[in-house]
């Protein structure tokens, strides 16, 4: 192997060698422990860390986005308003109200924070950097997403107050209707790779013909499963367009409204951690996880491929915030119910097809087809019943 | 916990909790759970058995708890239903209330 | 050992508990520990599939119903029923005939046994190929049960007038 090549190989490897080198000072009993505890250690600090950046590049680009400035006076272009917001959130008064039910108020945001970061246990971040292979990854990475959603509901329960009850059960209907399609989208790579290994589906999508490599997303059905999960994932970490249940404008803050200083912090770290985690999740099922987009850039480290395609992600994410109206709780659970899960179903069909059909461009234009005239058909069916009118403004005389 | 014993021992206590809760509570949606939780108690039975039984790689005490989840989440639902629609029409939960079959 | 407790401690905390909201909250903690069980023996995609069914949907179910029927007067009633010393009685006489059982036979004190195979290809093999009629027969009764939940739950206030 050539000198250049060896030396991209050791830089892709860093973390791991740097994990051995420190392990073998200890007595192997205690190895594994403390080769779990170091990547458990590491994957928090990494991503509390970019939960950090992602709000100072949330607030600069909504700013930019809404023609104003973001925060510009804590550092230089305000890059040190996370440390401001987090000395905030840690003094603020601790405020909870009397008849509220203080163990399961207490247990909502620690319950909200554990199940997000449980998600990444089977995140393969870089070239055998995945802190579990686990058999059934992706079904363990739904699993504990489940769990969020019990999170949700206790912390509006257990506030004893309208607001809150109500941004609970529309967070809980919101976020159990999406789950069908998310589940729904990621099934048909689950078909294609056949295993529901992470570490499996990756290695599958590693491969390049040419310079174009084997991404999922590359193909009729991964690029409509990848626009389904994108949909399913803004409406399962509440985001905007689909964060009705904490709108500001709607409804204060909906299940969040009785919490103050640190607790809505944690509030906010899980539902950020959560997107990160389902961003994953998406980039491991359909962008190819670690690998390069193509076959001549290889020699860029895997990790630094991972966490590219994951801002690229975030800033697509703080982007549709920034430009599209919120939607109503009715015309939500409709995009969910009657466009998505048909959508995510044909779907599954012409995953189907494409398997059994051969190589080829027929395979290509059969499956583009079939993807693309029933998403048009069906979103224009849906139209039909509603009444669009040109709107008129009434001005006062 | 190195012996089916002490699997079949645990499940057995569940089955009886469960059983306690469906004979002793008012509330009629606590009854369902004490279902559930019957049922969740004869699956760790099928898993056990699954486990130190004779033939492991034929899988069917692991299909069978499989299918035994579902259904039981399919009752779940439909039986929460029913108490839905028993509490529009009576407005209660409490099962000492519902007594107007009785002779 | 102790995933036992745990799991013991949260399924009588859940029938036990005066709130309703609190049972299904201790019923949670009692199926992740029936969850960590079956990960203990073995069977990765049934314990995660439990996890997934029940804490991801039956326990949202339930508190979704409490919510729907919750009585403020109720706190005042009494918690168990006015048989309850019977219903005591009977489950404690059922878990008496079967830890007798389960203990008086001999072919139940075998150690753990090495770590079948039980992985995800296999159990789709055996579901496509052994238990076809079943997995398509539960389809059926999830829909039938899908179904007949939404009709018999439905709000009938139209068809009253």
């Amino acid at each position: 192997m050539t000198h250049l090549a060896r030396l991209a190989q050791q830089l892709d490897q860093i973390f791991v060698l740097a994990a051995h080198w420190l392990l073998s000072y200890l007595p192997a009993a205690i190895q594994p422990l403390c080769s779990a505890i170091l990547s458990v250690a590491a994957i928090i600090i990494v991503f509390a860390t970019l939960f950090a950046i992602t709000t100072w590049l949330e607030r600069k680009g909504l700013g930019r986005i809404q023609n104003r400035y973001g925060p510009n006076r804590v550092g230089p272009f305000g890059l040190l308003q996370p440390i401001a917001d987090g000395v905030k959130s840690l003094t603020k008064e601790d405020i909870v109200p009397i008849t509220a039910d203080h163990a399961v108020h207490f247990l909502a945001p620690v319950l909200l924070v554990a199940a997000s970061f449980l998600g990444y246990a089977v995140l393969p971040i870089g070239r055998n950097m995945v802190l579990v292979n686990l058999n059934a990854g992706v079904l363990y990475f739904f699993a504990v997403g489940s769990m969020m959603e019990l999170a949700v509901f206790m912390a509006g329960w257990s506030s004893r107050s309208k607001y809150s009850l109500l941004g609970a059960m529309r967070a809980i209907a919101q976020m159990i209707s999406y789950e069908v399609p998310l589940v729904l989208a990621s099934i048909v790579v689950i078909m294609q790779a056949g295993s529901l290994s992470t570490v499996s589906i990756v290695d599958l999508q590693a491969t390049y013909t040419g310079i174009w490599p084997h991404w999922f997303v590359f193909t009729p059905w991964g690029f409509a499963g990848f626009v389904l999960f994108m949909i399913a994932a803004t409406a399962e970490s509440n985001r905007s367009p689909f964060d009705l249940p904490e709108g500001e404008s709607e409804i204060i803050a909906g299940y969040y409204t009785e919490y103050s200083g640190f607790k809505f912090a944690l509030f906010f770290l899980g539902e950020y951690i959560g997107m990160f985690a389902t961003s994953g999740m998406a980039i491991t099922l359909f962008l190819g996880g670690w690998s390069a987009p193509f076959s001549f850039l290889t020699w860029v480290p895997s990790y630094v491929w991972f966490f590219a395609k994951l801002l690229a992600i975030i800033s697509v994410f703080i982007w549709i915030r920034g430009t599209l109206p919120r939607l109503r709780m009715d015309q939500l659970m409709n995009l969910a119910w009657e466009f998505m899960l048909p959508m995510a179903l044909l779907n599954l069909f012409t995953a189907g097809l494409w398997h059994f059909m051969a190589a080829g461009s027929l395979r290509w234009l059969v499956c583009s087809t079939m993807v693309v005239v029933p998403c048009i058909l069906l979103s224009r069916g849906l139209k039909h019943k509603k009444k669009f009118q040109v709107r008129t403004y009434h001005y006062s005389d | 916990m190195n012996s089916l014993q002490n699997y079949l021992l645990l499940s057995s206590l569940l089955f009886s909790i469960g059983l306690a809760g469906v004979l002793v509570r008012r509330n009629a949606i606590l009854v369902l759970i004490g279902i559930e939780l019957m049922l969740n108690a004869a699956n760790i039975n099928f898993i056990a058995f699954w486990r130190f039984g004779p033939d492991p790689s034929a899988l069917t005490g692991v299909i069978f708890a499989l299918f035994s989840i579902s259904v039981a989440a399919a009752e779940a639902a439909v039986g929460l239903a029913i108490i839905l629609a028993a509490y529009r029409h009576s407005k209660t939960t409490d099962l000492d209330q519902m007594n107007s079959l009785k002779g | 050992m102790i995933l036992a407790l745990l799991t013991v401690a949260g399924m009588a905390a859940a029938m036990g508990l005066r709130n309703a909201v609190h049972c299904v909250l201790a019923l949670t903690l009692g199926f992740v520990g029936i969850a960590a069980l079956y990960l203990q023996l073995g069977a990765q995609f049934v314990g995660l599939a439990q996890i997934m069914v029940y804490v991801g949907a039956v326990a949202i179910l339930a508190v979704f119903a409490i919510m729907m029927t919750h009585n403020p007067e109720s706190a005042n009633l009494p918690v168990f029923s006015s048989q309850w010393i019977v219903g005591c009685i009977v489950a404690a006489a059922v878990f008496a005939v079967l830890a007798r059982a389960i203990s008086s036979s001999a072919a139940f004190t075998q150690v753990l046994p090495p770590q079948p195979g039980a992985t995800v290809h296999q159990i789709g093999d055996s579901l496509m190929h052994r238990y076809v009629l079943p997995l398509e027969i539960m389809g059926l009764l999830l829909t039938a049960a899908l179904i007949g939940a939404v009709v018999i739950a439905m709000d009938r206030k139209e068809e009253m007038r």
